[in-house]
């Protein structure tokens, strides 16, 4: 099992949408988050490109977070996903100077925190709280090694870019182009 | 937006205290935290509430999910709802803010005078607020008569205002949503087709093969239904063709970017239809069998070629020939979309005519993938006693047969109304201002404020210390709409359905659902007789049952949907019979009825003012996480935006030597200087003829403490006002700009209690 994103940059239109629904799905606190918006643009007016992309956790294979972690509190669960345990985080930050994608930042409360994939709703068979919000239905979250998940339809047949491939990270998040 | 940049900044400067301190600090068990706080609640510990937004009008239905302790934790969308398909957008997803917002209006409040003549707000109790009011309204009435009453109302709990309102014997019952908004497209597409667009737009963009958005920012306007539909239609690989003279988020998901240059859509317009008609493109069987006037159109738009277009739009003639060529193929499946905020520059009417026509010679009106034909559910009113017939409107502060066409009540005619003048025999003394903030909804500030002077007294009902409310004399604080019942929504769709608003929490503060403040008003003025229901929930039970539910059973589906009456969705489709509200019972491309008021019976490309020197033309639009200034001061849309900028191209930038994030004030054309200085973004996305904001920020209302001095507003930047001599339209794209590095030195213009 292996637990992946998609994310269609040819609909994403940027509204934050995934990220306010984080937020409330996952209690983050006001002025942080654990997902946001890049808006990319390239050219001169009018030979223009714009891409706008819904950035989270990568959940890497070769997850450097987890390597560098001190106490064990980032570790690897079950299809992949990269959790930062709480209780076990002393909140040294090694982690978030470790990640290539700036995915982690410092919870007020003392901790590390990140994107879980909303792994509370995963495991009940429900999407995380982004991807079921998405009003223009670019996210696509599933299980890679089952051909009929959503995220493996998604990749299917399109072209598709990971973020910061030199990093040798093996991101987890494919970015449909 | 919520960019890492952000994200950035709080964490370097939060990073070490956080970490260590407030860590420390739990060890010891002394966490000043509530820690369940951070873990995420299971679906089934949650009680969800059914609701349909109010963060914009699109009204969305979906759950509000409360926890065990009372605490709402996330609003998510209803699957059944047509308009949100489950999927909420950020405003809706972050409507949570509305009511959790610490500078909520909190209590009632009545405007005192001191010894010193210094005017101030002061609690009140309900009873005193309501006693007071209902004073000042029988006042009015005796003295002056009802008529002198004027509703602004932009909000589901103004119907019941407007009923009261009625009930009264006024019937100067506005929004801006009218004469600041869509009026134009409405007039201009029943002057055509006999018909408005209506809200939910009519638009079938999910079939759609081709759809065309000249200045209709889709994706920046979170319209939920149209943002959905236009990615189903990317999926399905349809056209996109979009004419903006800003690289809008729409620009670029489009196979066709036409960077026109402002204030010139109609010459694009007439020379589409050019194209579709000399290059034999349009739908003859439907020209012939449904419209009226093909040959006089035809003559008119012989000489509206791409060259000539060319000179006026800088759109290049290929260009155009292909495009309209793009849309003919995709026909009837091709959407000219009708835009929604359409009072650009006072032809706007006209304008949304050459869309309707393009629209028509297509054949799109009433096929799939073009304009559905909508049903709603009808919704019977409690009984009650007919409303009094009014003697005297609004429109006495015209001349006879002004704006004859205007299928609703112009805003600004309110105002022109309540401003005394020679020809009016009373003008109008008395507002109640329904959740709009006019202040930002209306421009033309000066003469806003004009008007409020000349009243008696004016009542603000809102859930937000907005700065419209710093002028009331009483203010009503309601509800948000997560804490109230409200009336059912039945808005039309291509199935009709109704969605049910109840109360997720008892109310947070010293404040009221207005249906109660409606009836607490109509008791006190006698109005009883309109009013026989004892609560929302008793009106609700009521009209439920005329239409076979129950609130039982609403509150458990949220929404319902009913089969259409009539069975066409798509009534042109097979070309039957078919007879339009029209003069002539056909597809106007020639308008009789405007012709008959002295009108322009087929549209005209007219020049439009341009930008004097080192002036920039004023383009103003949307941010997808805000809804006007309603959500400037929500703290989960803050956090994803809590400012605007103001877009320029790079080449006015290095001419100016302005840079990226710098602080600029803006100076129009009439020498008015934004209250706010305004950061520049510097940006290939806008062209160099023109700046860009998003509307709704720079609120003056200290008690706004998050939206307060944030951005700057465009309205107040709006003081030409180019009027639609069609319908009233006030036309605002024609201000321009400059830009002042340095604090200028300004006078207040009104000192606010």
């Amino acid at each position: 099992m292996r637990y992946a994103m998609a994310i269609d940059t040819n609909k994403c239109v940027g509204c934050s949408d995934c990220v306010v629904a984080c937020q409330t799905e996952n209690n983050v606190p006001h002025g942080y988050c654990r997902d946001w918006i890049v808006e990319s643009v390239s050219g001169t007016y009018p030979n223009l490109d714009l891409e706008f992309r819904s950035e989270r956790c990568n959940h890497c294979d070769n997850a450097p977070c987890v390597r560098c972690c001190p106490t064990g509190a980032s570790h690897i669960e079950q299809g992949g996903i990269v959790i930062v345990n709480h209780d076990e985080c002393i909140g040294c930050g090694a982690c978030i100077q470790s990640c290539p994608y700036d995915a982690r930042y410092p919870h007020p409360d003392g901790f590390v925190d990140k994107c879980t994939f909303c792994i509370h709703r995963v495991e009940k068979g429900q999407n995380p709280a982004c991807v079921d919000v998405c009003p223009t239905s670019c996210l696509h979250f599933g299980d890679l090694d089952d051909p009929k998940s959503d995220v493996s339809m998604a990749i299917k047949d399109r072209s598709w870019k990971v973020l910061a491939p030199e990093a040798g990270t093996k991101p987890q998040l494919y970015f449909l182009t | 937006m919520k960019t890492r940049r952000e994200f950035i900044k709080v964490s370097t400067v939060g990073a070490g205290v956080a970490a260590l301190g407030l860590h420390a600090l739990d060890l010891k068990g002394m966490s000043l935290f509530d820690k369940e706080s951070a873990d995420p609640a299971s679906d089934e510990d949650l009680t969800p509430y059914s609701t349909y937004c109010e963060v914009c009008f699109w009204k969305c239905a979906g759950w509000t999910y409360v926890d065990k302790k009372g605490k709402i934790r996330k609003i998510i969308g209803n699957k059944k709802d047509t308009h949100s398909q489950g999927r909420l957008c950020p405003r809706g997803t972050g409507g949570l803010g509305m009511y959790e917002d610490e500078d909520r209006l909190k209590t009632p409040l009545i405007r005192e005078e001191n010894a010193n003549g210094k005017q101030y707000f002061r609690e009140a109790s309900w009873d005193e607020a309501l006693n007071l009011v209902a004073k000042k309204m029988d006042a009015l009435r005796k003295e002056h008569g009802p008529e002198c009453l004027a509703l602004f109302s932009h909000g589901t709990g103004g119907g019941l205002f407007s009923h009261l309102v009625k009930a009264f014997g006024s019937e100067n019952i506005s929004a801006p949503s009218f004469a600041q908004c869509r009026g134009p497209r409405e007039v201009g597409f029943t002057a055509t087709f006999g018909e408005g667009v209506l809200s939910p737009e009519r638009t079938d963009i999910r079939d759609a093969k081709c759809l065309v958005l000249i200045g209709s920012h889709l994706g920046e306007n979170m319209h939920n239904g149209q943002i959905q539909e236009m990615s189903a239609a990317i999926e399905n690989g349809a056209t996109i063709i979009t004419v903006d003279p800003r690289f809008s988020t729409a620009a670029s998901h489009s196979k066709y970017w036409l960077p026109i240059k402002p204030a010139t859509d109609m010459a694009l317009l007439l020379a589409w239809i050019n194209v579709i008609i000399e290059e034999d493109l349009y739908d003859k069987d439907y020209v012939k069998k449904y419209t009226y006037g093909f040959d006089e159109l035809k003559a008119h738009a012989k000489n509206k070629t791409p060259e000539w277009a060319y000179g006026i739009t800088t759109i290049e003639p290929d260009i155009i020939r292909r495009t309209a060529r793009e849309m003919a193929a995709a026909s009837p499946s091709v959407i000219v979309h009708p835009g929604r905020h359409t009072t650009w520059y006072g032809d706007d009417t006209q304008r949304t005519r050459a869309i309707a026509i393009l629209n028509a010679l297509l054949g799109s009106w009433g096929r799939r993938g073009g304009f559905y034909n909508p049903e709603k559910v009808h919704i019977p009113s409690f009984p009650h006693p007919p409303y009094p017939k009014p003697t005297r409107t609004w429109r006495d502060a015209y001349p006879e047969g002004k704006y004859k066409l205007v299928t609703e009540v112009l805003s600004t005619g309110i105002c022109d109304a309540t401003i005394p003048n020679a020809d009016l025999a009373c003008h109008i003394r008395g507002w109640i201002v329904y959740g709009t903030n006019l202040m930002a909804s209306l421009p033309d500030q000066k003469k806003t404020l004009d008007a409020i002077r000349n009243l008696d007294f004016l009542v603000v009902v809102d859930t937000m210390p907005m700065d419209i409310t710093g002028y009331a004399d009483i203010i009503l604080p309601e509800n948000t709409y997560l804490e109230r019942y409200d009336p059912l929504r039945s808005s039309p769709h291509r199935e009709p359905s109704i969605a049910l608003r109840m109360p997720a929490v008892e109310s947070k503060n010293n404040t009221k659902p207005g249906w109660w403040m409606t009836k607490q008003l109509a008791n006190r003025l006698g109005l009883e007789d309109y009013f026989k229901w004892e609560t929302m929930e008793d009106l609700l039970e009521w009209q439920l049952k005329q239409i076979g539910s129950s609130l039982e059973e609403m509150k458990k589906i949220g929404v319902k949907s009913f089969p259409r009456e009539y069975d066409d969705l798509y009534q042109l489709q097979n070309l039957p019979d078919y007879e339009f509200n029209t003069n002539t019972g056909k597809i106007e491309l020639y308008s009789t009825e405007l012709a008959a008021e002295g009108f322009d019976p087929m549209p005209n490309y007219t020049a439009h003012p341009e930008p004097p020197e080192g002036y920039y033309r004023l383009n103003y639009g949307r941010a997808p996480m805000h809804t006007f200034s309603r959500t400037a001061n929500n703290p989960n849309l803050t956090d994803l935006m809590s400012e605007n900028n103001v877009w320029i191209n790079p080449k006015v930038a290095a001419l100016w030597e302005i840079k990226n994030g710098q602080e600029v004030w803006l100076k129009n054309q009439d020498g008015v200087i934004s209250s706010f200085p305004i950061t520049v973004r510097v940006t290939e996305r806008i062209r160099w003829d023109s700046v860009y904001m998003v509307h709704g920020f720079g609120q003056t209302n200290k008690k706004l403490t998050r939206a307060y001095g944030h951005g700057s507003s465009d309205s107040e930047l709006v003081t030409k006002v180019t009027l639609d001599p069609i319908m009233g339209g006030t036309g605002m794209r024609g201000n321009f700009v400059t830009f002042l590095k340095e604090k200028p030195i300004t006078t207040k213009m009104e000192d606010k209690a």
